[in-house]
């Protein structure tokens, strides 16, 4: 156990208490079409518009399980170095509701697709690493709107089938912030794989987060109460802070936790029981038997191996070792793919380092204040790369380069135009720097004569004052060097 | 041409390709003995009009090429038919019509042939007597009094009865080979696999299998042609090289080893069935088959595990009825009590008790007990065929324990009605083929049919050997029309 200072505890008396969280993360699988039906699967369509004979559960529609989504979500498994199950088994996990047309999901039970694996956190005290358990395909429910008629509740249909890979994590995690760091760096391994979106605003990405608590020290787990569908790490936070710190008020109250299902009112901001387990629902899990065992061969994953593009660790490893960027800075760029992919399309023509601080720092603090996403840039990474090249050569100094990455935000312009165009371009003709010296020295003839006779402070307002009549475009280190001749 | 009504399939298909009938006239008899037969209670929808206009569209440009050309045919009603009612017997999908068309029904009109109607069946197939139906029992054309087997009571009796020259039926538990041989016809069931079930109102997903019905052998060889294709829309079709079993029928079965399994001589089981079991070995022996004793040691425990798996893949195939997307609906208070009442008032006392035995089986806590050990019943059950099937190459057994029983004679006693069963089950839960070849009659002048089970995929065998018994048994059927008004 780690005796970090970052570590979680929740104090009461003289107790310490740490927080157990296991999560059970759905995320939607990125296909054209349903699970086991063609039907389309885009986000925001009309009500029932992509709805199959299968997805409504007419009589004698049969599943036929989509091979693209099997990819998937083997690509997935081995993306977090999990154990690919070659035979696999679909079960039915029965139960009635509305917009559940077939009166059970599809889902694996006992057989899941992919076994053990496991997930890379960095934590500001260093690395961390969290078990995964298994991850197995299932289809998704279709959707009840209860509000929009007093008497009856619609339903929407469009969901129903399309294809969610469930990944349980083992309960390695220990504090709400490694809940977000988990999250997040599923998120980005499964979007560097193009396995899922990781959109939590549109559904893609949901959790049930399994909370308890125990006494520090302890080796037992305490009894956990599960917390259904939290659709923000934000609020996956705010879940398992009321919740676990409900659990510690009860035992503190010499109480026993009930094993339960809960709902986080995010108005609230607190769990209630939803259910108890006594109420629990008997799924009668069995093996689908319209669908045979699902087997792949070693050369299918083989193929597959092969699709896998560098992940965020493996990405990490290499800026570190090959472009020298410290873990800080890797961490940021691998963070996501678009990003690595902006940073490496401007190292192509660019200096790393340079490119390593632009992006880090006032492209991110840009995009930040605009709320824009990397993709969205409004400076490519071609033109950032021609920027950091005109500070490189000398053509302007860093800080009339902020001017011009200001103007290229407004609109992606060529920064060598910019620099022509405003005449931005630096001062580097010596005789020109020269004149420009003499005559500030000559208009501050008294401030010179206090230069020579040691007030060598002076220096700094003497380079003041030809950037000032320069506009700011003289190349300091000449104005330095010739300043230095002259007085 | 007179008696087109008794001409059997190959005969009207052989009529209409030389011109010697239309399909118009076919279908026109077809239709006028189905109206004058109503008393069977063979059809719960009747789609006559459109039969005589296919007909006669057929007839202005026939294409004599196909299979099934311009013959007319009604099908059980569990089969999903396009744009024409669907109800597998049941008032939950009462009002319920397809506008998608099973594989297995479309293979069929794709070889020319009409539909004409929809035949009556138990509700979801759930039956030995069709006495399960929604829309009534079904007579047996051989007396008023008898049930037409089940669960394709309505096929058999109208196969019997000549309101159809050829039909279709499901075979989940015996729901074929029991009707046929309750009717004096033929019937097969394939092997699981062989025909797709998409657009086949479910029962139990893993046993649940289409096929020919038909009043010989040959008739039943065609249609089993037809409807048996590779279907990518069924993931447990299976996609082996079919025969084209009609041209390869052949009556030479000299040499061809058939098992006679001593568990099914079953306690209680009647000496009527006994002698017929006698006469087919020698029937068999006749064509020159080789006779061997074999043994299948956990026959015995067939019937129970079919009685667990059976309701329990039904417990959830039938959840889909419940009132929200189409079929019946009853009002409810709220969600749950319109599911209750929907299912109370929609499906019937024998569908109910089955859901229930299936949620039950599968219920935590039950389901090693109930649902993985029939599992394991049904592993050892195909082990016993596999073994066997090493030494012969058939297996001839009765098709039914008796002959067909009374309407209202099996009603009250649910276990008697499943032990009708007891010869037909283990075919299903080892997924292999069967036919059902009439093959007597007992005191009463009742046929008596006699099954013949084939290896996996091997239905031309089994077919082979009917064919050929067929001949030495010489069966016919006593029906004299007293139904027809």
């Amino acid at each position: 156990m780690s005796k970090n200072k970052s570590e979680y505890l929740i104090n009461r008396h003289d107790n310490q208490y740490e927080v157990v969280i296991g999560l059970e993360v759905h995320a939607q699988v990125t296909s054209e079409s349903k699970l086991f039906s063609t039907s389309a699967t885009k986000f925001g369509a009309e009500p029932n518009t992509q709805v199959s004979l299968v997805d409504a559960a007419f009589p004698g529609m049969l599943p036929v399980i989509n091979e693209y989504c099997v990819k998937q979500a083997i690509k997935t498994g081995i993306g977090l170095k999990a154990k690919i199950n070659k035979r696999s088994v679909f079960d039915r996990k029965n139960y009635f509701y509305a917009d559940l047309p077939q009166g059970y999901q599809i889902s694996q039970f006992k057989d899941p697709i992919v076994g053990e694996g496991k997930v890379i956190l960095d934590m500001p005290d260093g690395q961390k690493e969290v078990g995964i358990e298994r991850l197995h395909l299932e289809q998704d429910a279709g959707k009840s709107i209860h509000d929009l008629d007093p008497k009856n509740t619609f339903v929407d249909l469009n969901r129903s089938g399309v294809a969610l890979m469930e990944i349980v994590s083992k309960p390695d995690l220990r504090s709400p912030d490694e809940v977000n760091a988990y999250i997040k760096k599923l998120r980005s391994i499964m979007r560097y794989l193009g396995t899922c979106d990781g959109n939590m605003q549109e559904g893609s990405l949901r959790a049930d987060v399994n909370v308890s608590v125990r006494k520090k020290g302890s080796k037992d787990f305490g009894t956990r109460c599960e917390i259904k569908n939290v659709n923000s790490i934000k609020f996956m936070q705010m879940a398992i802070e009321y919740e676990a710190n409900r659990q510690v008020d009860l035992i503190e109250d010499g109480q026993t936790i009930d094993q339960e299902t809960r709902l986080f009112d995010t108005k609230k901001n607190e769990t209630r029981s939803m259910r108890s387990k006594e109420d629990a629902h008997d799924y009668r899990y069995f093996p689908d038997p319209d669908l045979l065992p699902l087997e792949v061969s070693d050369d299918f994953i083989e193929n597959l191996k092969s699709e896998i593009p560098e992940l965020p660790d493996e990405k990490k490893k290499r800026f570190i070792e090959k472009f020298k960027l410290s873990p800080y800075e890797a961490n940021i760029l691998v963070s996501d793919i678009e990003t690595s992919n902006y940073f490496e399309n401007v190292i192509k023509k660019s200096d790393v380092k340079l490119a390593t601080n632009w992006i880090i720092g006032e492209l991110f603090a840009a995009l930040n204040e605009k709320n824009l996403e990397i993709t969205e840039s409004p400076i490519s990474a071609g033109n950032l790369s021609k920027l950091i090249n005109l500070i490189k050569d000398g053509t302007i100094s860093g800080k009339i380069a902020k001017t011009v990455f200001e103007q290229m935000m407004e609109g992606d312009k060529d920064p060598k135009k910019i620099v022509e165009e405003k005449g931005l371009k630096q001062e580097s003709d010596p005789k020109a720097l020269e004149a420009l010296i003499v005559k500030v020295i000559d208009d501050n003839r008294d401030k010179a004569t206090e230069y020579k006779s040691g007030k060598v402070k002076l220096f700094g307002f003497f380079v003041g004052q030809v950037m000032k009549v320069s506009g700011g475009k003289a190349n300091p280190q000449l104005v330095n060097e010739i300043l230095k001749k002259k007085l | 041409m007179s008696d087109i009504t008794k001409q059997s399939l190959s005969e009207l298909v052989e009529n209409i390709k030389c011109k010697k009938l239309s399909s118009s006239e076919v279908t026109k008899a077809f239709v006028e003995r189905s109206e004058k037969s109503k008393e069977l209670n063979a059809y719960i929808t009747e789609d006559y009009a459109n039969a005589l206009n296919k007909a006669k569209k057929f007839d202005e440009k026939p294409n004599l090429d196909l299979k099934l050309p311009g013959i007319p045919m009604a099908v059980k009603d569990l089969f999903c038919t396009r744009d024409l009612r669907t109800t597998a017997g049941s008032k939950i999908l009462n009002n319920f019509v397809p506008t998608y068309e099973s594989t297995v029904t479309q293979n069929i009109w794709n070889e020319g042939a009409i539909l004409m109607g929809k035949l009556n069946c138990d509700e979801f197939a759930m039956g030995s007597s069709n006495e399960t139906s929604f829309f009534g029992n079904v007579q047996n054309p051989i007396d008023k009094n008898l049930v037409p087997g089940g669960s394709s009571g309505g096929s058999s009796s109208a196969v019997a009865a000549q309101l159809t020259p050829i039909t279709i039926g499901t075979d989940t538990g015996g729901s074929i080979r029991q009707p046929a041989s309750f009717t004096g016809t033929v019937g097969l069931k394939p092997t699981y696999g062989s025909c797709s079930r998409y657009g086949i109102v479910a029962f139990a997903s893993s046993l649940d299998q289409a096929g020919p019905m038909a009043q010989n052998v040959k008739d039943c060889t065609l249609l089993q042609e037809v409807i048996s294709t590779y279907d990518e829309k069924d993931s447990t079709s299976i996609d082996f090289k079919r025969n084209e079993y009609s041209k390869e029928l052949t009556k030479d079965i000299k040499g061809k080893k058939i098992g006679i399994p001593k568990e099914y001589r079953v306690d209680g089981m009647p000496k009527e069935i006994e002698d017929l079991w006698k006469k087919g070995i020698e029937y068999a022996k006749d064509c020159g088959a080789e006779i061997i004793d074999i043994s299948l040691p956990h026959t015995n425990y067939a019937l129970p595990a079919y009685y667990i798996v059976a309701p329990a893949e039904a417990s959830s195939n039938l959840a889909r009825y419940d009132g929200v997307k189409y079929g019946f609906r009853a009002e409810g208070e709220n969600l749950i009590d319109m599911y209750e009442k929907t299912r109370s008032e929609g499906f019937g006392a024998e569908v109910q008790r089955r859901i229930m035995i299936g949620t039950y089986v599968l219920s935590s806590g039950y389901y090693d007990a109930y649902y993985l050990k029939a599992q394991k019943v049904r592993k050892l059950i195909k082990n016993d065929f596999d073994e066997a099937y090493k030494k012969v190459d058939a297996i001839l057994t009765p098709s039914t324990p008796s002959s067909a029983f009374k309407i209202g004679e099996k009603t009250n006693d649910p276990v008697s009605m499943y032990l009708n069963d007891i010869f037909t089950v283990p075919v299903n839960l080892a997924g292999l083929p069967g036919i059902s070849i009439p093959a007597g009659h007992d005191a009463k002048g009742y046929p008596l049919g006699l099954q013949i089970i084939g290896k996996a995929f091997d239905e031309q065998n089994i077919l082979n050997i009917a064919y050929a018994m067929e001949e030495k048994i010489n069966f016919k059927n006593n029906i004299t029309d007293w139904w027809v008004k």
